[in-house]
């Protein structure tokens, strides 16, 4: 069975200790209730026509064939909606961005394969799909554009007319004195490195309902969505429905990983369709159509250059990227690279930097967050700089790193892109994970290995991400704050309502652990409620690992001041001085004379009844906070992956993986543990297995599951997880966030163990995903394999 | 059609169109929704269920197909509380945003009842047909080890 270790001590009563999650009874038994789940009488099902179709003029749209099939109630059209609702904007930006119309159906023109051209609505989903065939589409095919080198070359077909080139939007960053930087370099290290396009693949793929309730004025929509607020509010302005008059409910969610961090053509016209119709209408995602219209992933090239001194101290990177968006910017398209830039320099102390950012289009789906979002490739760039480094200087790969590592007395540290790491130990973290996996005892059955002719290789990630999204002040924009209201009810059970949304991540569980622990009352006593608009504070959402940092703090501030108003209250009740109270074991008690006390449900009573208030209090036991973070969090760790490549079939074997991580405090390490896991086994889909591939027409390649390589049970490894413990200082809890951290150390360990395995041949680099043949051939083109 | 197949031991009766999956039968008909659609290609493994004591893809399955058969779904595998391997699942936290979660149980179900002891290896091979996107299956595989050990001990 695997070790798993927990070397640290809870800091609370069930702050820090690995409680069950109260979501777990009813997702275990079938119970919980995904947008599919919910049903309302009378519903029309939508089904979505979507371009077969890179690039290509709509030339002739028919629809008077499937219009009269029975059962299909109407269908709708890019025409239908001129005037009605025609683009839909993105929210992050460049400032020099090329911002196309982004229309909710494609009128006369489509840029990618599966934009939506109509939607049909009918009785049942069935024959909806029946319908779509017989629609009657002509296009008038264009040239395609499909990889970004050549989409910015002159010349190139355009993929929007109106831009000038294919070059969206770009972002620079310069720091230090760059020139000064690779003049006094003994070596230059360069390297080009793939960062492929893959798929959030949520398990549960896109779903939205929208029901209209006219006689109240009301419109409800249910989407698997991240974002239950930023959708109301896109929705309302879209639509032009009042936000008051507009309720989201985001209810269990299958996953999202990113996917689902966005405003969608399908989730603006779902809830026009109720309105219009007068009926509820629902539109369940298909994995086909999922893989072709949620957002992609990645898909980057950098062009990394890293100045060091023979002695392994770096003095400045380069880094050009081009980064592919896609036909048309979604919500945080043209952000997601700049994450990959600001981050480009690790857990690095290199005084000099230089980053070039070119966004492209290209005729695909566009690419947003998916999990760790920039920052998994900016790792990637610099862990796999820094070991051609080692190689090429014959440094061991922890030596470089430890060299060159931020010291834990320089934190505040403000990096080169003006960033100001909060804190870190990124040496201990490092030297634990080395002990945790016997570094120097690997190393030597690596030289035995070599002796026998066996390929063997060992390979680190030191990473460290930007969390906690984020200041609102910041720029780019970081998410802002995040809402929480604490109420203790009259017969003193408490209800804690989360403006965040979580989908998978337990914030059900590790929100009544906070709110628990500052109210002395039982954690069984605690309900968490979120994701509803009408019931919840406004709210931000779920993404950029912030839920429990901003979120969670939110909760302990509200809790807080509930705190201050029942020592009040029970001072009151008690005839004595509030200082003098103490909340201990569910009562409020004399710090003088412990046996005068009342308890916390006898303060709630006192609180609504109302009649024994201190003058001029408020009834009431219930309040809101809203936490806006002052800086990001950064958390670390540490990825050792072991790999043994079979010479014969080019297959990578995971011997062993080890991960330390370090996320500042832990609130609940069960769930910790999981969003690690989960990201390593993320991060390794992509190392090895996983790859969105268009053709050269701009057609779909890996368009299911049957195509796509997402991970199996047998493919992946144990994993051998412990942490570090070095709390933040941008929250009052001390924690920083984890739900990113494996899919960003984990990409480039592994292929640094891969390329550390192949080291006898010669290898220097290999670009994702290393898969047996890629890594078969590039063997049997070395000479040295002969 | 019709369509007669006894679900968690209660019979379900239907006009339906030959065409239809059984899983949407299971979902709208039945409306028992604790069996999930994951994919459209029965890659998945979201919609599994039990056909007459084996697992199947109920999204590979026409509902006419299934006519006089008994299936078990998540919903029929413990009327009273949880049942151990969901017990399992709890304490070990099998899983994170439940939508594997039900196809996962109905197979380590099936893989228990013919192997009680099996080892990490063969808890992996079992779930070949269930993906899941959220724990990396670790934690999937050290639940369905605990529930042999816990159901060994009960003698279950």
């Amino acid at each position: 069975m695997a070790q798993i270790k927990q070397t640290i001590k809870p800091n609370g009563k069930y702050m820090g200790r690995r409680i069950m999650r109260k979501e777990d009874p009813r997702l275990l038994s079938g119970k919980g209730a995904y947008v599919d789940d919910i049903h309302l009488p009378n519903t029309a099902h939508v089904a979505f026509l979507r371009s077969e179709h890179a690039n290509a003029r709509i030339t002739k749209l028919d629809i008077s064939r499937a219009r009269a099939l029975a059962g299909v109630i109407q269908i709708v059209t890019g025409a239908d909606l001129r005037g009605v609702v025609e683009n839909i904007p993105p929210m992050g930006v460049l400032p020099d961005l090329f911002v196309p119309q982004h229309p909710v159906l494609a009128t006369d023109r489509v840029r990618y394969v599966g934009e939506p051209i109509a939607a049909v609505l009918a009785e049942n989903p069935y024959i909806a799909q029946d319908a779509l065939e017989l629609i009657h589409v002509e296009y008038d095919p264009l040239p395609v554009v499909v990889e970004m080198e050549k989409a910015i070359e002159p010349g190139s077909p355009l993929v929007h007319e109106q831009s000038k080139s294919n070059v969206a939007g770009t972002f620079k960053l310069d720091s230090g004195d760059i020139e000064r930087a690779f003049r006094k370099a003994d070596r230059i290290v360069t390297g080009r490195f793939v960062n492929q396009r893959v798929a959030p693949m949520p398990m549960e793929a896109r779903a939205v309902q929208a029901d209209y309730q006219a006689g109240e004025k009301m419109l409800t929509v249910w989407s698997a969505t991240q974002i239950p607020h930023l959708l109301r509010s896109s929705l309302s302005r879209l639509l032009k429905v009042p936000e008051n008059r507009l309720r989201v409910i985001a209810p269990d969610v299958g996953g999202a990983f990113g996917g689902k961090l966005n405003v969608y053509r399908e989730e603006v016209l779902l809830p026009l369709l109720a309105m219009r119709l007068g009926r509820p209408v629902k539109w369940i995602e298909t994995r086909r159509e999922n893989m072709r219209a949620m957002i992609h992933g990645r898909d980057q090239i950098n062009y990394v250059e890293l100045a060091v001194t023979k002695d392994g101290r770096m003095l400045g990177l380069k880094c050009r990227t081009l980064a592919d968006i896609g036909a048309y910017p979604q919500m945080l398209t043209a952000a997601i690279p700049t994450l990959t830039a600001i981050m480009a320099t690790g857990c690095y102390k290199i005084p000099a930097l230089s980053f070039e950012l070119t966004d492209v289009f290209t005729n695909k789906m566009a690419t947003d967050a998916y999990r760790g979002a920039g920052r998994p490739e900016a790792t990637y760039l610099i862990e796999r700089i820094v070991d051609m480094a080692a190689a090429e200087l014959k440094m061991d790969p922890a030596e470089i790193r430890s060299r060159n590592f931020l010291k834990s007395s320089e934190f505040p540290f403000t990096t080169p892109s003006g960033l100001i790491y909060d804190s870190g130990n990124y040496k201990t973290c490092m030297d634990k994970a080395l002990d945790l996996a016997g570094y120097n005892k690997l190393r030597q059955q690596q030289e035995r290995a070599r002796k026998q002719g066996r390929l063997m290789g060992i390979g680190l990630s030191t990473y460290v991400e930007i969390c906690a999204m984020g200041p609102a002040t910041s720029d780019p924009p970081g998410g802002g704050w995040e809402s929480a209201t604490v109420r203790i009810e009259p017969s003193g059970k408490v209800t804690v309502l989360s403006g965040a949304s979580p989908h998978g991540q337990g914030e059900e569980t590790t929100y009544a652990q906070i709110a628990a622990d500052q109210l002395s009352v039982p954690f069984d006593d605690v309900t968490v409620i979120h994701g509803d608009t009408a019931s919840v504070p406004p709210g931000v959402g779920t993404f950029g690992s912030r839920n429990t940092a901003v979120g969670g703090t939110a909760v302990y501030m509200s809790a807080q001041k509930i705190r201050t108003k029942m020592e009040a209250i029970a001072a009151n009740l008690l005839e004595i001085n509030p200082k003098n109270i103490v909340l201990r074991d569910g009562t409020l008690q004399s710090k003088l004379n412990p046996k005068k006390s009342v308890s916390v449900r006898e303060v709630a009573r006192a609180a609504y009844t109302a009649k024994k208030l201190p003058p001029g209090m408020e009834p009431g036991l219930s309040e809101t906070s809203f936490f806006s973070p002052k800086n990001y969090t950064f958390p670390f760790g540490t990825h050792v992956c072991v790999v043994e490549v079979e010479r014969e079939t080019g297959e990578v074997k995971i011997i062993k993986y080890v991960a330390m991580d370090d996320c500042g405090k832990v609130i609940n390490p069960m769930t910790v543990e999981g969003q690690v896991q989960g990201g390593i086994a993320q991060g390794l889909g992509q190392a090895l297995y996983e790859e969105i591939i268009y053709d050269d027409n701009g057609q779909l390649v890996t368009g299911s599951l049957m195509d796509y390589a997402f991970p199996k049970a047998t493919q992946l490894p144990e994993y051998i997880c412990d942490r570090t413990e070095t709390p933040t200082t941008s929250n009052p809890l001390g924690v920083k966030g984890v739900g990113e951290a494996g899919t960003i150390g984990a990409t480039p360990a592994l292929v640094n163990a891969v390329v550390d395995a192949l080291a006898p041949y010669g290898i220097q680099h290999l670009d994702m995903p290393l898969k047996p043949e890629k890594v078969w051939r590039t063997i049997e083109e070395k000479p040295e394999a002969r | 059609m019709q369509v007669k197949v006894k679900i968690n031991g209660k019979e379900y009766q239907d006009d339906v169109e030959p065409r239809m999956l059984l899983v949407h039968f299971i979902r709208e008909k039945a409306r028992l929704t604790g069996t999930h659609i994951g994919c459209d290609t029965g890659n998945c493994g979201a919609c599994t269920v039990l056909f007459n004591g084996r697992t199947i893809k109920s999204c590979l399955m026409l509902a006419v197909q299934a006519n006089g058969a008994e299936i078990m779904t998540i919903e029929g595998l413990s009327t009273n509380g949880l049942h151990p391997i969901q017990d399992a699942f709890l304490e070990k936290f099998g899983f994170q945003c439940g939508y594997c979660t039900s196809g996962m149980i109905l197979s380590a179900y099936v893989l228990l009842q013919s192997n009680p002891q099996p080892t990490d290896h063969e808890i992996r091979e079992a779930l070949e047909g269930n993906l899941c996107m959220c724990t990396g299956y670790q934690q999937i595989v050290e639940s369905i080890s605990y529930a042999a050990t816990k159901m060994k001990e009960a003698g279950k």
